[in-house]
């Protein structure tokens, strides 16, 4: 560069001064803040591993997905309740349970919040729940296997939206009706809304895998309700939720629920519930709802179940009161003490918090303001520990880093918002690149946060990455909140709208790890346990083909005597049992995807062959050096054929 | 407050400036924080010529093995195991994928037997007999997940086999 030609050099030749000054800077130990800083903070090499896991609700996908934190890299999607072309969940005939529901076979649902187990109100890395939005229904993930292995349908219930939330020691997870509809569903003119709708908060039994049961439902006026946070420590025992629409609008709700300066939060009293119940309260009501799980067996099992225990405010007193709170809230979110209750009101100026022990106060006092279909409402200056003043513009969802401080995601104005426990004073602020949902701090919805990032769920990305044409990918945001100013850290892309998320230490779930289904275990009713064992079997127009996997064959590999109009089921079993080693499966002319067999499970295609002539099968995921040879035969004869069935490999 | 990014709409030169300054500032060091692979295998690698004891009794976990009597329960166990999880690559009396096994415990000793089956893959990479083996069948042997009581198990099995005698090979 031979000299400065004009203002944009010499602003550069400054530039490069300045950074060099400050790289000197560095050398003798001050601390930058650059994007290089941020890259090596988020930076895992080749080989580590990263500090947290974290699971996105994958939202209109319906499943969830497996980040690692701080590198923002995907490690899985989980299908839950969603049929997933990777691994065959819901194409399978072990996962095609999985997805039943009392109205048929459900391929596609919408899945918002995650929730991981918990140990005296701390995230134990057993479980991870989530929701299904449109047919209400809870999911059950196992961490050792990250598996979906428990899927209850939840009846009364219509848009399953705060839910699940989780009790403190997994007793129950808590879901309650985004919309209120006819309970029980009845035809009826939608304009007598007000007064006949209503909503449900139903306490599921969560802590004994199989056995998920709606222990009961509370029948609540026919409000919205958005979302919930269960107490802890002092509060353990209740459970919290917002309602919006308490005007009881039923068209136009964008002006016709915003009527009013104040909705509820609603404070529910479990386990005044549960001693209620005990003493017969309440009434057993018919209703028809599936409950599926994978057995022993790794086949997913789905039963009917026909009713449910419905209790009303009326038949057990002091169960539940309303808490007027400023204005549509979203987000509630109790503080690690269990003292501090916060709402984001999304239309309102301020964040309220309540106290806890206050409401308690205001019980035994009787200082209420009202009382709304026999639920008493309390004053909301007698419940009220603080209101945080101009957080910014739409408050959703508040999380908590475990040093005294939460972290509030603002909507409209498109950042997060840090402000203190007790002074409610805001004291620092960092834009999100776009429009924020709900935030995560790893266990700041917990007992005890791990509070070194908090990530942001936004619902627009705009310009943020390489566009794709009119549908654009969602994205999440990694903040570090360790010191006194938040940080942005890293974008990263995510699948689906991540709704809400969760995280926990790796160290936690990299331990418990399955490797493998060990093959002696394996109690599937067509599973074939050793090569010696594999055959095709005929009983009637149905042909059962039991057959092995393994590095490098199937057996067996060629098939003779299926005839246009049979039924096949190909049960394959995987005989390794070594980590990382499946084998897939397809056969042309099947109508319904393919299969993907972890080391000692058996998976089940159904195929229908609808042509007669001779059809490649192979494996369809690169298992060795031999994959290509990975291969075989059937041979399919007209109706009615003589062709007589046999099978063999190697011969 | 919807934030719009103010580096994408100046000049370039100006971007590259300060390009510079973001990434001088950011030449400090940041404190790593992530977990390190425990183990992993890291041990599998390790170059150099094997030793003696190596060469006869196998690279493993099995140093000494005392055969003894061939014990009726480990045969019957080892049995199991081998339809299970060993058949569909070995035949006893014939080549399949694997080579035929029924003299298998003439031609190696307890020990190599047995650290072949419980580790495979370090055997594969690393013996010269089992690298000679590969090249001739093709297929590495998998890592089946035994214990070492089921690998003694299946090498009872082997010299109950042996002891009864067979067709060919
Ligand atoms: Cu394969």
């Amino acid at each position: 560069m031979g000299r400065i030609a004009s203002d944009r050099w010499g602003w550069l030749f400054l530039a490069l001064l300045a950074g060099t000054a400050v790289l000197y800077s560095c050398r003798t130990g001050q601390g930058g803040a650059g994007f290089e800083d941020a890259a090596r903070a988020v930076y895992v090499p080749p080989g580590e591993y990263d500090e947290f896991y974290a699971f996105l609700s994958g939202g209109f996908s319906g499943q969830v997905t497996v980040y690692g934190l701080p590198s923002g890299r995907l490690f899985k999607v989980i299908p839950v309740f969603s049929q997933h072309p990777e691994n065959g969940w819901g194409y399978s005939e072990e996962t095609k349970p999985m997805l039943q529901t009392s109205w048929g076979f459900v391929p596609w649902d919408d899945a918002h919040h995650p929730q991981l187990s918990q140990t005296d109100g701390v995230t134990d890395g057993r479980w991870l729940f989530i929701n299904a939005n449109n047919t209400p229904r809870v999911a059950r993930i196992d961490l050792r296997t990250f598996e979906t292995e428990e899927i209850l349908e939840i009846p009364n219930s219509a848009g399953n939206h705060a839910s699940p939330f989780i009790t403190e020691n997994t007793e129950y997870l808590v879901a309650s009706t985004r919309f209120s509809v006819p309970v029980p569903q009845r035809d009826m003119p939608i304009s007598q809304y007000k007064g006949n709708f209503q909503g449900t908060i139903s306490f599921i039994r969560a802590n004994e895998p199989g056995k998920m049961r709606i222990a009961f439902q509370i029948l609540v006026p026919g409000y919205n309700y958005d979302l919930a946070n269960a107490g802890r420590k002092e509060s353990a025992g209740w459970a919290f939720l917002t309602s919006y629409n308490t005007e009881e609008a039923h068209t136009l709700l964008e002006v016709n629920a915003s009527q009013r300066d104040k909705d509820f939060v609603a404070a529910v009293h479990w386990k005044r519930a549960e001693e209620c119940v005990a003493q017969g309260a309440g009434r057993e009501v018919a209703a028809e709802y599936r409950h599926n799980h994978l057995g022993p067996d790794r086949a997913g099992h789905s039963e009917l179940l026909t009713s449910v225990r419905i209790l009303e405010p009326k038949d057990c007193s002091e169960m539940i009161f309303f808490l007027p709170t400023p204005k549509s809230p979203h987000g509630l979110d109790v503080d690690p003490s269990g003292e501090y209750i916060v709402a984001g009101g999304k239309l309102a100026s301020v964040i309220p918090v309540h106290s806890f022990s206050k409401m308690l106060q205001a019980i035994r006092n009787k200082d209420f303001e009202g009382e709304v279909d026999g639920i008493p409402v309390l004053r909301y200056e007698a419940v009220l520990a603080g209101e945080v003043q101009n957080p910014g513009l739409g408050p959703l969802h508040t999380e908590f880093d475990g040093r005294g401080y939460a972290y509030t995601s603002m909507f409209i104005s498109s950042e997060i918002v840090k402000w203190q426990l007790g002074t409610w004073q805001v004291v620092d602020r960092v834009p999100a690149y776009y429009s924020i949902g709900h935030l995560m701090i790893p266990g700041g919805d917990s007992a005890q946060p791990w509070g070194k990032y908090v990530v942001a769920l936004n619902k627009i990305t705009k310009d943020r990455y390489l566009p794709t044409g009119p549908e654009l990918v969602q994205s999440a945001q990694l903040y570090d909140i360790s010191g006194d100013k938040m940080r942005l850290l890293l974008d990263f892309p995510t699948l689906g709208e991540p709704h809400y998320a969760q995280a926990i230490p790796a160290e936690i779930l990299r331990r418990q790890q399955a490797q493998i289904y060990p093959l002696e275990q394996n109690s599937h009713p067509h599973a074939t346990k050793g090569e010696g064992q594999a055959r095709v079997v005929r009983e009637g127009n149905v042909v059962r083909v039991y057959m092995t996997a393994i590095r490098t064959h199937f057996a067996p590999d060629n098939i003779e005597g299926i005839r246009v109009g049979d039924t096949v089921y190909f049960h394959v079993t995987n005989l390794e049992q070594d980590w990382d080693v499946p084998h897939g499966f397809a056969v042309m002319g099947a109508q319904n995807a393919e299969l993907l067999v972890m080391p000692g499970e058996t998976r089940t295609l159904k195929w229908v062959p609808l042509r007669e002539g001779v059809y490649p099968f192979y494996c369809t995921d690169f298992c060795s050096a031999l994959h290509q040879e990975m291969q075989g035969y059937v041979r399919v004869s007209p109706k009615g054929a003589d062709v007589p069935l046999s099978y063999s490999t190697g011969r | 407050m919807v934030p719009v990014s103010i580096w994408r709409l100046r000049g370039v030169g100006r971007l590259m400036g300060l390009a510079w300054v973001v990434w001088a500032l950011g030449g400090c060091g940041g404190e790593s924080n992530r977990a390190v692979v425990a183990g992993g295998e890291a041990a599998q690698g390790t170059p150099g010529a094997l030793t003696e004891e190596q060469i006869r009794n196998g690279i493993g976990p099995i140093s000494r093995v005392e055969p003894g009597e061939i014990d009726p329960a480990r045969v019957k166990r080892g049995e199991e195991i081998f339809a299970l999880k060993c058949a569909a690559c070995h035949r006893l009396d014939e080549r399949y994928i694997g080579p035929p096994l029924r003299e298998v415990t003439a031609r190696r000793t307890p020990e190599f037997i047995m650290n072949m089956l419980l580790n495979s893959w370090e055997m594969t990479q690393r013996h010269p007999t089992v690298k000679e083996m590969l090249a001739e069948y093709f297929t590495p042997m998998p890592n089946q997940d035994l214990t070492e009581e089921d690998a003694r198990a299946v090498l009872d099995y082997l010299r109950q086999a042996r002891a009864e005698g067979g067709g060919g090979a």
